[in-house]
């Protein structure tokens, strides 16, 4: 609130400057709909970002950022894309910070960001699909793609010396998707998958999925599914039949209930799952309580960077223009560079002025790869005594 | 030796757990059987039934629990059964005098009474629910195992490993005893008696003086009883959640179907027959073949007939096969 205040009592004082202009950026995020517990955190992370920048006074010779918020639902393509037009056309956002869920993420892009040359950044969109999706330059996101998370599992199994492997995946869009690119990855590092069989969530009964699993047989099953679903069920099974005693969790299968479920029957077992070490988490965690809102939620982090960003190639590019400043997000997201850490947007806005390079770490140690994604960090869990905890990160 | 390993590998992974799956299904199919059989409707309901059932019985097996009451290596949860089966027997009594009574009264066409077996469903699912809540809940405690893998090999010296938990045990011996019980009160009791004529012929059992509300009554209270121990043998070989035993109902009644509705020995024969088709079917052969054939003949390849993704299809396409060539089932049920 008090940022809020600040916020407006900057604007008033700007108001008269010239060059200054108010900045839109439209967020849209699943604010109805299935992922509409963790969005309120989402959209708080991408406002505190706008609103550090305007305090700052430092964008654009003191221009003032505004939030503009759209709902996406996560699920309803349809009422995404409508939601997206109304902020480009009507309030004729500068970018938009968004969006949430893959499918509606992907429509947004080409039906409204591509046909209206405006900036994408989106903090949550993992699907591996986006990577290779026409955008004109103009997408990118702070979460990592699933294709990565197959890298990253690669390297723990081969680090572990594991080069035969057994896949099973829930038989849906995020669980096919890893599973390709797992297979992919691992198979291109020598390694190989006996099987790779989809399991259905909520069924009766696993012993038909465990018995083509096991006489397939691997060193570890690699399971990726919910823990709160069929992915456990599998493990069950596997366990009580002797199928497999050491198991690989991707993010999907990490959570408390496997502590709760199997306990020391995992021990030996290991995941990983996304998570940084690096300072800007725990900074960013003491802004967002100070501003009154859970930084620790899933996808807070990066949208405060994707927020960031925007942002920052703005002042990089000297125009708030989506066709100047999208050629920029690359050099301020990366090295070289001063880095940058949450709650430091203004020196980051000042040494660009300045004409220093800095590279934006951000909250999630941002990273960006190939087609605009973040590299992605992950941090290793290992089980002992019948819970898991972290061992390292990656 | 190489023998004895693919017999293992094969009792482990296909045989113990269709067998118990395969039991659970039947005493399903049991429940469905019997009110198709007697009461002339498929009740959709069944699965939120043994739903019910198995939410009051984790209830008294907390209960227990907190008195500190066990049963010492076997399941809690078996003690709490009767709680359990009576609360459902209470449950399924009133619903028919509050619903199904209306209809029978009427002597509304079997297809109403599907859909309204079907309302029924949906006001259990929410009841079930509210209750108990939408969680995964493992409600076995006791031993786990009568044998585990690793002991069998260390046992037996053999490469490959048995495992048979104290669940899939209890859900055959309980299962048998089950269909003994219910065999031997419908051929030798005389409500058992009244209740297969009733089944054979109304008309004429109302004519030799059958009481149709005692039939009516007791054929819920054998269902009740059926499902919940269904419910809960289910539920302590896997878990406990609202929304799987809803799915149940589909291979439930494909194995009434398959074994021909009406006909009690059919539902737990046709139990047998979806449980060991989704098995075998998807199985990979390839660990047994490995030790049955020589070297030089051993399979690259996983030898499976079809992806587990199909085992769903399997089960069906059994069931549209039967339908077309045997309309009435395996064994001779009611023709659907």
């Amino acid at each position: 609130m008090k940022k809020l205040l600040m916020a407006t009592s900057a604007m008033t004082m700007i108001a008269g400057a010239a060059i200054a202009e108010d900045v839109k950026i439209g967020v849209i995020l699943g604010f109805t709909g299935p992922l509409e517990s963790i969005t309120p955190a989402m959209g708080a992370g991408a406002e505190m970002a706008m609103a550090e920048v305007t305090a700052s006074g430092a964008l654009l010779d003191g221009s003032t950022v505004t939030s503009v918020r759209g709902d996406s639902t996560c699920i309803d393509a349809g009422a995404a894309t409508a939601a997206a037009e109304r902020l480009v056309t009507s309030d004729a956002v500068n970018a938009i910070m968004g969006a949430d869920c893959s499918g509606v993420t992907g429509a947004i892009l080409q039906n409204v960001a591509r046909a209206n040359g405006v900036v994408m950044i989106s903090p949550s969109a993992t699907s591996p699909g986006l990577s290779s999706a026409e955008d004109d330059g103009l997408f990118f996101r702070t979460a990592p793609s699933d294709a990565r998370q197959g890298v990253i599992i690669t390297e723990i199994l081969q680090s572990r010396g594991v080069e035969q492997v057994a896949l099973t995946y829930t038989n849906n869009d995020y669980g096919k998707g890893l599973a390709d690119a797992f297979q992919a990855a691992f198979e291109a590092a020598g390694g190989s998958v006996t099987i790779s069989a989809a399991h259905e969530d909520g069924k009766a009964d696993y012993s038909a999925e465990v018995g083509a699993l096991a006489s397939a047989g691997g060193e570890v099953l690699v399971v990726a599914g919910y823990v709160d679903q069929g992915g456990s069920g599998i493990v069950r099974s596997s366990l009580d039949s002797g199928a497999f005693d050491t198991f690989y969790f991707p993010d999907g299968m990490v959570g408390t209930k496997l502590n709760d479920n199997f306990g020391a029957e995992l021990n030996g077992s290991y995941g990983a799952y996304p998570g940084t070490d690096s300072a800007g988490a725990a900074k960013f965690v003491e802004l967002a309580e100070a501003a009154g809102f859970d930084g620790t939620g899933a996808f807070a982090p990066e949208s405060y960077d994707a927020a960031a960003l925007i942002m920052l190639a703005m002042q990089a590019a000297g125009s708030s223009n989506s066709a100047d400043f999208k050629d920029h997000v690359f050099d301020v997201a990366n090295a070289p560079g001063v880095e940058i850490f949450p709650g430091e947007l203004a020196k980051g806005l000042e040494l660009i002025a300045a004409g220093t390079d800095i590279d934006y770490v951000g909250a999630s140690a941002v990273e960006l790869i190939g087609p605009g994604e973040s590299a992605g960090n992950y941090q290793e869990i290992e089980f002992a005594d019948g819970v898991y905890s972290t061992i390292g990160y990656r | 030796m190489d023998y004895l390993n693919a017999l293992v590998a094969f009792l482990n992974f296909v045989f113990v757990p269709g067998l118990a799956y395969g039991a659970q299904l039947a005493i399903g199919a049991l429940g469905v059987t019997l009110i198709y059989g007697i009461l002339r409707f498929s009740n959709f309901a069944h699965g939120d039934t043994m739903a019910f059932g198995t939410a009051m019985t984790i209830i008294g097996t907390n209960a227990l629990l907190a008195l500190g009451i066990t049963f010492g290596p076997l399941p809690t949860a078996l003690l709490a059964l009767p709680f359990g089966i009576g609360a459902t027997i209470l449950l399924v009594l009133f619903i028919d005098w509050l619903v199904y009574k209306f209809y029978r009264d009427q002597k509304a066409k079997p297809v109403i009474l599907v859909i309204v077996s079907m309302g029924v469903m949906f006001v259990m699912n929410g009841v079930v629910r509210f209750i108990i809540g939408v969680r995964d809940i493992q409600f076995a405690d006791g031993e786990r195992f009568l044998i585990t893998a690793r002991d069998f090999k260390e046992m037996t010296g053999l490469d490959e490993g048995l495992a048979i938990k104290t669940t899939q045990a209890i859900t055959v011996v309980v299962a048998l005893i089950a269909m003994a019980l219910l065999f031997w009160f419908l051929n030798k009791t005389r409500t058992g008696k009244s209740m297969r004529a009733f089944s054979d012929n109304e008309d004429l059992a109302l004519l030799s003086g059958i009481n149709p509300d005692w039939v009516v009554k007791v054929t819920w209270m054998i269902v009740a009883a059926l499902a919940t121990t269904a419910g809960v043998l289910y539920g302590l070989d896997k878990s406990f959640k609202a929304f799987t035993y809803f799915q149940l109902l589909l291979p439930i009644f494909a194995a009434a179907i398959v074994g021909g509705l009406g006909n009690p020995l059919g539902a737990i024969a046709g139990g047998f027959v979806i449980a060991f088709s989704e098995v075998t079917i998807t199985y990979a052969w390839k660990k047994v073949l490995v030790y049955l054939l020589p070297e030089n003949l051993e399979p690259d390849g996983l030898v499976q007939l079809m992806s587990t993704d199909y085992k769903f299809a399997v089960s069906f396409a059994i069931l549209i096969i039967v339908l077309l060539f045997k309309p009435t089932g395996l064994f001779k049920g009611q023709s659907v």
